[in-house]
C-alpha cells in the first residue's frame, strides 16, 4: 500500500498544490497503461518541482472565480448585440477580445461559456464520482451478486464508445445543463466504479476492518467509516482527470449543436460558430479555443500531478 | 482449459452484447415526447397514427417491440427511416466506407509517427527526442479535436489554400483529390492517438530496453535498429493492441467530429442528420451497430493476443 493509515486522508486542494511539494518524479502515464510499463528516467526529475501543475492550478482558480463572479465584472451582457460586428481582439478598450459576428463580447462571451462547461463538468464529474464511489465500494465489499451486477453494468457502459453513447443518451431529450452532467456523469462514473472497488478489495481485508468487524459493526458502518476514507483519496485524485475528458466532451456535444442550446454562449458553440468566418476573423475561434486549451490542459496537469501524489498501486 | 476460456470469453462476448441492444433500445424507446411528431401531419387522425406505428414497428407492448426489433435486426434489418423511408441498414453501408477509412487510415497515420518516435524516446529518455515529444504530447492531449480540426483548417485551407477546406472527393474522381480531401480529417483524428500510442511505446521501451534478452542481442553484435525495432517493438506490440482497442472508440466518437466538421459523408454526419431530424429510428440503428461493431472489435483484440504471446496461450 502506498498510503497508510497515519497519512491524513486530505482532499486534494488545487491553490496550495505544487510549491509545497515536489514532485515524486512520475511522468504522466495513460490511465490504460499496464503498471509494468511505468518506468521513469532516473534521477533527472525527481527534485523539480512541477510548474505546469502550478500555473495550471493558477489558471483552474482564476477561471473558476471569473466564472463566479463574471457579473460582478466591468463586461457588457453576453447576449447584448451591440454595433461593432466581428471586431478583433485588442482594437477596441470596451471589447478587449473584440466581439462576433452579431457585435456580442467575446470576453464576456467566454467567461459567460466557462460558467456553463465548467458547471457541467464538475456537475458531471461530481455525478460521476457518487454513482462510481457508491458502486465500487458496495460491490468490492459485498462481492458475489453485486461484483456480476458492476461487471455487467460498467462493462455495458464501457462496451459503447462514449460519445456515442452521450450522442444516445442527451441528444433526442430536452439539451439543458443538467441532462448533459447527468449523462456525462453516467459516461465517467466506471473509471471512478473501478478505482473504488479494487481499493474497497485491497482494504476490505484489513486489520483494522477485521477489527470493526469483529466488534459487531454494521456493513454499513464499516463501509462508511472504515473504508470509503481509503478509498476516497485514490478516488479523488483521478477528479481532475475525469473533469478534464469531461470538458472535452461537453464542447464536442456543443460544438455538434447538442450541448446546452443558444443563446447561451458555450466554449464548443462559440467555436463552432467562430468556424463560419474563419478567413475574416479567426479571433472568433482563437479566443474561446484559448480558453479551453488552458482549462484542459491544466486540468490535466494537475490531475497527473495529483494522481503522482497518491501513488500508483492505489489508483489500480 | 483451451476451450474453456474461449467459452468464457464467448459467453460474455454474448452477454455484454444483449445489454448493450437492451440498452441501445431503452434509451431511444425511453425518450419523452411524440416519436412521431415528425412524421405525422398536424392534427392527424388516430387511424393515421395506428398506421405509423404499425410502419415503424411502434405498436405493441415494450417486451413486444424489443424482440421483433432484436429480431429483425439479427437478419439485418433495422427498419426504415423515419424521415426519408430508405432501409435504415442501407443507409448506414452506405456511409459506413468513409467513417472506416477515415478510421484505418488515421490509426495507420499514428502508428506511423508513434513507433519511431516511441522507441527513440524510450531508447534515449530525456533526450532531446524524448523532451521535445513528451512535450508536444501533453500540448496534443490539451486541444480537443474539433478545436484541432478548426486551427489545421486554419493554417493549411484559409491561410495558405494548400488543401480543401471542407468537402469529400471519392476516390472515383482520381486519387490526388481524394487524398487531398482526405489530409486534414486524418490528421485531426489521428493527433490524439500518436500520443497515445508515442507514451505507450516510450514507457514500453525504456522497460524492455533493461531486459536480459536485449543485452543478449547487443552481445550477439546486432545492430541497434534491429534491436529496438525487431526485438524490443515485439514485447510492446502487445499493450500497443490494448491501447488501439480504447482508441477504435475515440476513433469512432472523433468521426462524429469530424466529419460534421469537414462535411465528409460518413456514419458521423448521418447520425447528426438523423438527430437534428428526430429520426430516431435511424439513431438507434446507427448506435446498434456502432457498439456492437466496437465490441466485436474489442473481442477481436483480445483474441489476438495468443498470437502475439505465447505465454497467454498456455496461462
Amino acid at each position: 500500500m502506498s498510503h497508510s493509515l497515519d497519512k491524513p486522508a486530505s482532499v486534494v486542494s488545487e491553490e496550495r498544490l505544487p510549491i509545497l511539494d515536489p514532485q515524486d518524479g512520475s511522468a504522466p502515464v495513460d490511465e490504460l497503461t499496464p503498471p509494468s510499463a511505468e518506468v521513469e528516467p532516473a534521477g533527472r526529475r525527481r527534485r523539480r518541482r512541477d510548474v505546469g501543475a502550478f500555473f495550471g492550478g493558477c489558471w483552474l482558480v482564476t477561471i473558476v472565480l471569473a466564472a463566479l463572479f463574471v457579473d460582478l465584472l466591468p463586461l457588457p451582457a453576453p447576449d447584448v448585440v451591440g454595433n461593432l460586428y466581428s471586431l478583433p481582439p485588442f482594437q477596441n478598450a470596451e471589447h478587449i477580445l473584440g466581439t462576433d459576428q452579431l457585435g456580442r463580447d467575446q470576453l464576456s462571451r467566454a467567461l459567460h461559456g466557462a460558467r456553463i462547461s465548467l458547471a457541467v463538468a464538475i456537475g458531471a464529474t461530481l455525478v460521476a464520482m457518487v454513482i462510481g464511489t457508491a458502486a465500487g465500494l458496495i460491490a468490492g465489499y459485498f462481492r458475489r451478486a453485486f461484483d456480476v451486477v458492476f461487471d455487467l453494468s460498467t462493462n455495458t457502459i464501457l462496451a459503447f464508445p462514449p460519445l456515442i453513447l452521450l450522442i444516445a443518451l442527451v441528444a433526442l431529450r430536452e439539451p439543458s445543463a443538467v441532462t448533459l452532467a447527468i449523462g456525462l456523469g453516467v459516461v465517467g462514473a466506471p473509471t471512478f466504479a473501478r478505482i473504488a472497488r479494487a481499493n474497497t478489495i485491497a482494504y476490505a481485508d484489513r486489520e483494522f476492518v477485521i477489527a470493526a468487524k469483529s466488534m459487531g459493526s454494521s456493513s454499513t458502518r464499516i463501509l462508511r467509516r472504515e473504508i470509503l476514507p481509503n478509498v476516497l483519496l485514490p478516488v479523488v485524485s483521478f477528479a481532475t482527470v475525469v473533469a478534464a475528458t469531461l470538458v472535452v466532451a461537453e464542447g464536442s456535444l456543443s460544438f455538434l449543436g447538442l450541448g446546452v442550446p443558444p443563446p447561451a454562449p458555450s466554449w464548443g458553440g462559440m467555436i463552432a460558430a467562430g468556424r463560419e468566418s474563419l478567413y475574416e476573423n479567426p479571433a472568433l475561434v482563437l479566443v474561446p479555443g484559448v480558453f479551453f486549451f488552458l482549462t484542459v490542459f491544466s486540468l490535466n496537469r494537475v490531475g497527473d500531478w495529483a494522481r503522482g501524489r497518491v501513488g500508483r498501486e492505489s489508483s489500480l | 482449459m483451451m476451450y474453456r476460456a474461449v467459452a468464457r470469453h464467448a459467453a460474455k462476448l454474448v452477454s455484454v452484447l444483449a445489454l448493450v441492444s437492451v440498452t441501445t433500445f431503452l434509451l431511444l424507446e425511453t425518450i419523452p415526447g411524440d416519436r412521431l411528431a415528425s412524421v405525422l401531419p398536424e392534427g392527424a387522425t388516430p387511424e393515421m397514427r395506428a398506421a405509423a406505428e404499425e410502419r415503424f414497428g411502434l405498436n405493441g407492448s415494450l417486451p413486444e417491440r424489443f424482440f421483433s426489433w432484436l429480431g429483425s435486426a439479427l437478419q439485418g434489418d433495422l427498419g426504415r427511416s423515419m424521415q426519408s423511408q430508405v432501409p435504415v441498414t442501407d443507409s448506414i453501408l452506405e456511409r459506413l466506407p468513409v467513417t472506416l477509412e477515415l478510421a484505418t487510415l488515421s490509426i495507420l497515420l499514428a502508428l506511423l509517427i508513434a513507433i519511431p518516435v516511441g522507441v527513440y524516446s524510450g531508447y534515449r529518455p530525456g533526450g532531446l527526442v524524448d523532451r521535445i515529444a513528451t512535450f508536444l504530447c501533453s500540448i496534443t492531449l490539451s486541444i480537443p479535436s474539433f478545436l484541432l480540426g478548426v486551427l489545421l483548417v486554419f493554417v493549411f485551407a484559409v491561410t495558405l489554400s494548400a488543401l480543401p477546406v471542407t468537402g469529400w472527393t471519392p476516390l472515383s474522381e482520381g486519387l490526388v483529390p481524394h487524398i487531398r480531401s482526405l489530409v486534414l480529417p486524418v490528421v485531426t483524428l489521428a493527433a490524439v492517438e500518436t500520443v497515445g500510442f508515442i507514451r505507450l511505446l516510450r514507457n514500453d521501451m525504456v522497460a524492455t530496453l533493461q531486459q536480459d534478452f536485449v543485452l543478449s542481442a547487443r552481445a550477439r553484435g546486432l545492430s541497434t535498429p534491429r534491436i529496438l525495432l525487431v526485438h524490443a517493438l515485439r514485447p510492446s506490440a502487445f499493450s500497443l493492441l490494448t491501447v488501439m482497442g480504447v482508441s477504435l472508440g475515440r476513433l469512432i466518437g472523433g468521426t462524429v467530429i469530424v466529419e460534421t466538421l469537414f462535411s465528409l459523408p460518413g456514419l458521423g454526419t448521418l447520425v447528426i442528420t438523423a438527430i437534428t431530424g428526430r429520426d430516431f429510428l435511424l439513431v438507434q440503428g446507427i448506435v446498434l451497430v456502432v457498439a456492437v461493431a466496437y465490441v466485436l472489435l474489442n473481442a477481436l483484440v483480445d483474441l489476438t493476443y495468443p498470437l502475439l504471446d505465447p505465454r497467454v496461450r498456455t496461462s
